[in-house]
């Protein structure tokens, strides 16, 4: 069953987005993440998956630092974008992040209307230069968080009123809006409903058109669906990595296979 | 499932919703017992607030009426200005004393125009129904008319704190016995001239405007020029504690690394909140009049000690209501590129707003209800007798407080004061009560409900 999606991993596999080499992670003593090096396509729809606490969110908030805010984790290793290291001194989270827009598995909008919600990001970083502007963005990144429908007539009410799987989609919609090369989504489904689910990760091939984009997922079938790589994570070690259908018909590792048939996790 | 035999009430049978068991009765007993506490320990807080407010309001409503007397002067030229020449050095010249007699004088005149007999036959027995504010008043006004020398006034003029304390009941027959400054006879007269509207209790506009008077002029004292300087002192707070406290709460809450050195400021800020205000006051002492060789018992000083008093309550209230924020909404800001300070100043402060507000408003009552600091730095004493001119003069020159007002009154010995202290009281209460009900009304404005 898994195997009906497998013709899109023919991309163009040459065009390495992120590259990691050798990453640790720490908090305080906690040895989260154990040398994981990995390579993310640039179009290319990503996915991780693995046990509850291996360390798959741990890593995806190493991809645009937003293990900085924690003040007990120590990232250790090189994690290159666009050839850049991430981790160097001169670089600067905030730009960075502007890049690598992220979703968080918890739908969190701002306590403000739906139309701030989605106009801020656009705003901090000057990419709307007058109200029509934003308009149009505010318009299409509701649009490409299948919202859309849902909200046009109410856009000034708060963002905090919607229903759990509108909210994350409302948080879908922010984080496109700011034009992220690459986007991370941290189980951005885990609310939702089939119908919703449905249409996010509608959005999701959809993105891939133009970015390149990390889910961490625990549904299985989602992965197959998604994705053309998938990663496996288990203890903080990356297991194994490759093409999804190769991952789900014929792992290598027995771990994985035991994880994906059900037996650990 | 073995022990399912051991909990169920009576072995074998099968237990009834509708019977209680007996643990469930214990239970609703103790629920029961447990909402008889809460419900005395509400209704003897309630009692003793009413008892309080009662009390406050019983002794202190008599401060805002004053008894004053209405009385013709006949601004005598031979006495006021001798030379008749209107030159105001001259007119300045006659102090006070000299125009005593001429005040008791027209109150005399009343008791034959009115035909009202009494043993009193002299002018200067006058004296005990008269302020001696009221000669000082007469004067003030032929100063500022000196054109108006040789015709007879009328003036509306305080009485003694005696009459006013007769007309309020806290002056007896009975006390009066004991009395040197005042004897039946004259309450007699004031008796007569009551009936005739020569003596009247009026609302006393000037206990909530005026200045601070001497001992023996308990009539004339308000609580204006202390209010005054309390405002001052409120404002050097203001502008001091709240953008210094909420500057380093944000810092240290949201910007500062968590290490030893961080923990030590966080541990010495809790202290500093309980150490006492008397001890806020001597460092003040030492530091700012002193050392820096700030004027004694001015505003500004006095604001300082309070600032020191109060960053501590307004740092602890903004730490906290900025750790409420949910950290969720820092991340999304921060994962949708925006700076730390963008996420704190869009997001974490407009959130947090409600309780820095509020923790402000309450650091600052608290400094305007303290007493004792200001007693260190020299604001209590018989100093707040005059208007500062200007702002400059607000914040330097020697002016008291509400509190120490309040204090400084009820430590005198006339009775008059201890009315005036309770007074004082209600006053600076209500300025409290408009303070919270400010809070009130700010917390709901910027409480976002979504
Ligand atoms: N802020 C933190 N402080 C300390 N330890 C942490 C922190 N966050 C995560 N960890 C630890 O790091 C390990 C990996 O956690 P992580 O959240 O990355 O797991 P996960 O794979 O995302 O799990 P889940 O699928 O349940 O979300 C766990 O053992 C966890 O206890
Ligand atoms: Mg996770």
């Amino acid at each position: 069953m898994y195997d009906v999606h497998t013709h899109r991993a023919e991309t163009n596999v040459d065009d390495i987005k992120i590259s990691a080499n050798d990453v640790q992670v720490y908090y305080g003593d906690t040895h989260a993440i154990k040398d994981v090096s990995i390579e993310i396509e640039a179009k290319c729809v990503t996915a991780f998956i693995g046990p509850s606490g291996c360390g798959k969110s741990t890593f995806l908030r190493c991809l645009n630092r937003m293990n900085d805010t924690i003040d007990i984790c120590r990232v250790e290793g090189q994690i290159l974008l666009d050839e850049e290291d991430i981790y160097d001194k001169r670089v600067d989270p905030v730009q960075l992040r502007a890049k690598v827009g992220m979703v968080f598995q918890k739908p969190n909008p701002f306590p403000k209307s739906i139309y701030d919600n989605i106009a801020y990001g656009p705003r901090i970083h000057g990419l709307a230069n007058s109200k029509a502007d934003l308009d149009v963005i505010v318009e299409k990144s509701l649009r490409r968080g299948a919202i859309w429908d849902e909200v046009k007539d109410r856009l000034h009410a708060p963002g905090t009123g919607l229903s759990g799987g509108q909210q994350q989609r409302l948080c879908i919609a922010r984080a496109v809006a700011t034009e992220p090369e690459v986007l991370l989504m941290d189980e951005p489904c885990s609310a939702l409903d089939p119908i919703a689910t449905a249409q996010v990760e509608e959005l999701i091939d959809e993105l891939r058109q133009d970015y390149s984009v990390v889910i961490v997922t625990h549904s299985m079938q989602q992965a197959a669906r998604v994705s053309q790589k998938t990663a496996f994570f288990h203890l903080g070690n990356l297991v194994e990595f490759g093409e999804t259908g190769k991952i789900f018909t014929n792992p290598e590792d027995p771990r994985t296979e035991s994880y994906i048939t059900g037996r650990i996790g | 499932m073995t022990d399912a035999s051991i909990h169920s009430p009576a072995s074998g049978g099968k237990s009834s919703l509708l019977a209680l068991d007996a643990r469930t009765k214990r239970r609703n007993a103790a629920e029961a017992r447990f909402r008889m506490y809460g419900i005395s320990a509400v209704a003897a807080g309630v009692f003793f607030l009413v008892v309080l407010l009662g009390a406050i309001l019983s002794n202190g409503v008599g401060a805002f009426q004053q008894t004053f007397l209405t009385v013709e002067v006949y601004l005598d030229p031979a006495k006021l200005d001798k030379k008749g020449q209107r030159d105001i050095a001259d007119i300045k010249k006659v102090s006070t004393f000299g125009y005593t007699p001429l005040v008791q004088q027209g109150l005399f005149d009343q008791i034959e125009a009115n035909g009202i007999e009494t043993p009193l036959a002299k002018r200067k027995d006058m004296k005990a129904l008269i302020s001696a504010s009221a000669a000082a008043q007469v004067r003030d006004f032929v100063i500022a008319n000196p054109d108006r020398i040789g015709d007879k006034v009328e003036f509306r003029v305080l009485t003694s704190s005696r009459v006013d304390g007769y007309l309020k009941g806290r002056v007896t027959r009975e006390s009066v016995a004991r009395d040197k400054n005042i004897k039946p006879v004259h309450l007699d007269l004031v008796d007569s001239f009551t009936d005739l509207g020569i003596i009247k209790k009026e609302f006393n506009w000037s206990f909530i405007t005026g200045a601070d008077a001497s001992e023996s002029r308990a009539e004339q004292a308000g609580m204006g020029v202390s209010i005054l300087g309390s405002f001052f002192m409120t404002l050097v707070v203001l502008a001091l504690a709240l953008p210094i406290g909420v500057a380093a709460s944000i810092y240290l809450e949201e910007f500062a690394p968590q290490n030893r050195f961080t923990d030590l400021i966080e541990v010495n800020i809790s202290n500093l909140a309980a150490v006492p205000s008397i001890v806020f006051g001597i460092l003040g002492l030492a530091v700012f009049i002193q050392f820096a060789h700030l004027p004694q018992s001015a505003p500004l000083v006095g604001g300082l000690v309070l600032t020191l008093m109060t960053l501590p309550t307004i740092i602890i209230s903004t730490r906290a209501s900025l750790k409420s924020v949910p950290p969720s909404i820092r991340d999304a800001a921060l994962g949708i590129g925006a700076s730390k300070m963008q996420a704190v100043f869009h997001h974490v402060l407009p959130l947090a707003m409600p309780g820095i507000l509020t923790g402000t408003i309450i650091g600052l009552a608290q400094a305007l209800g303290e007493t004792a600091p200001l007693l260190l730095i020299g604001m209590v004493g018989y100093i707040a007798t005059n208007y500062p001119e200007g702002i400059a003069s607000g914040f330097m020159d020697p002016n008291s407080a509400m509190p120490a007002q309040i204090y400084e009154w009820a430590k005198r010995a006339d009775p008059a004061y201890y009315e005036r202290a309770w007074g004082g009281i209600i006053i600076l209460l209500v300025f409290l009560l408009t303070m919270n009900i400010i809070a009130i009304i700010l917390r709901r404005r910027f409480e976002r409900r979504w």
